[in-house]
């Protein structure tokens, strides 16, 4: 594996997985009632990506891999938002004593 | 096909099929506790993606980071908010939730029509392979190097923002006075501001 490109695996099969798991973190995101649940389904959208940018790293740009800095990064990003994101659910649920995302509906009107 | 072409598809395929799987486990699963284990497992198998793809770097960052911080993360918040509670029924629930998938199937349409008929550039310059890691290194040293310092000082912005958002009010007395003096970075009120008239605790 170290010195063969890695062609057994078409690119194609990494980016249509990676369109599967970032269509079932769009769904999850628009229709889960437990935010905890809107939280994890960010995560996956986030996790497709890093799929799609690894994949383009190692098939397209094999000399130098800015794909695979890029998911640092996003990994880092990734973990910030997980952290504040949580830190506001908490911040909510102490406020609202509720997790329903149908109940969060104090900016609407 | 040679052994080791082979054992890559294999590998590819189950490594697929558990992402999957677990991805729509996460989704659709009635026990929230249960989401975030299949959240855990989804990780480890992206990570093994990450090993096909050789980037074991970027695979040890994967499980550091999500399996080892964000879904612990994940699982102390459920543990904190855990209370169980049936979603009040609203109307036209089921017809929002098909609506969605619709618009979700049409995304996932077109999302697998540009994958399959943009012409790649394919075959690219051969894979470093094993000097990914040094050439992350490189790259995040040189001209990555702004970038780097910026993710630093977000994660520094995100700790203090989580503390300061997740942290109750400490009351303290006052040294001179004796006061009750409230520590609370954030404004609030005594009692709660947002009073549900829905819910009955």
């Amino acid at each position: 594996m170290f010195n063969s490109p890695i062609e057994q695996v078409p690119l194609q099969a990494y980016l249509i997985l990676a369109s599967l798991l970032f269509c079932i973190g769009v769904w999850g995101l628009i229709n889960s009632r437990n935010a905890v649940r809107v939280l994890m389904s960010i995560e996956l959208m986030l996790n497709a990506v890093n799929i799609n940018l690894m994949a383009f790293s190692a098939y397209l740009d094999g000399e130098l891999i800015r794909g695979q800095v890029f998911t640092v990064f996003v990994i880092t990003v990734a973990a910030a938002e997980a952290a504040v994101g949580l830190a506001i659910l908490l911040s909510i649920y102490r406020n609202r004593v509720t997790v329903d995302m149908e109940s969060f509906n104090l900016l609407r009107w | 096909m040679t052994i080791a072409a082979s054992t890559e598809l294999i590998c590819f395929l189950i490594l697929s099929v558990v992402i999957i799987a677990g991805g729509i486990g996460i989704v659709f699963l009635e026990n929230i506790v249960y989401s975030a284990f299949l959240l855990g497992g989804v990780f480890m198998a992206i990570a093994g993606l990450y090993l096909l793809l050789n980037a074991s770097f970027v695979a040890a960052a994967q499980i550091l980071v999500y399996v080892g911080a964000v879904n612990v993360l994940i699982l102390f918040a459920i543990m904190l908010v855990n209370k169980r509670e049936d979603p009040k029924p609203i109307k036209g629930l089921q017809l929002r939730k098909i609506i969605s998938a619709g618009v979700c199937a049409g995304l996932l349409a077109l999302l697998i029509r540009v994958d399959l008929t943009t012409p790649w550039s394919l075959p690219g310059p051969t894979s470093i392979g094993e000097l990914a890691t040094e050439r992350i290194g490189e790259h995040l040293f040189t001209d990555y190097l702004l970038p780097f310092e910026l993710a630093s000082v977000l994660l520094l912005m995100a700790m203090i923002g989580a503390i300061v958002l997740a942290r109750r009010d400490v009351l303290i007395t006052d040294v001179g006075t004796g006061k009750e003096v409230n520590q609370g970075l954030i404004e609030k009120a005594t009692s709660p501001l947002l009073i549900d008239k829905n819910s009955s605790s």
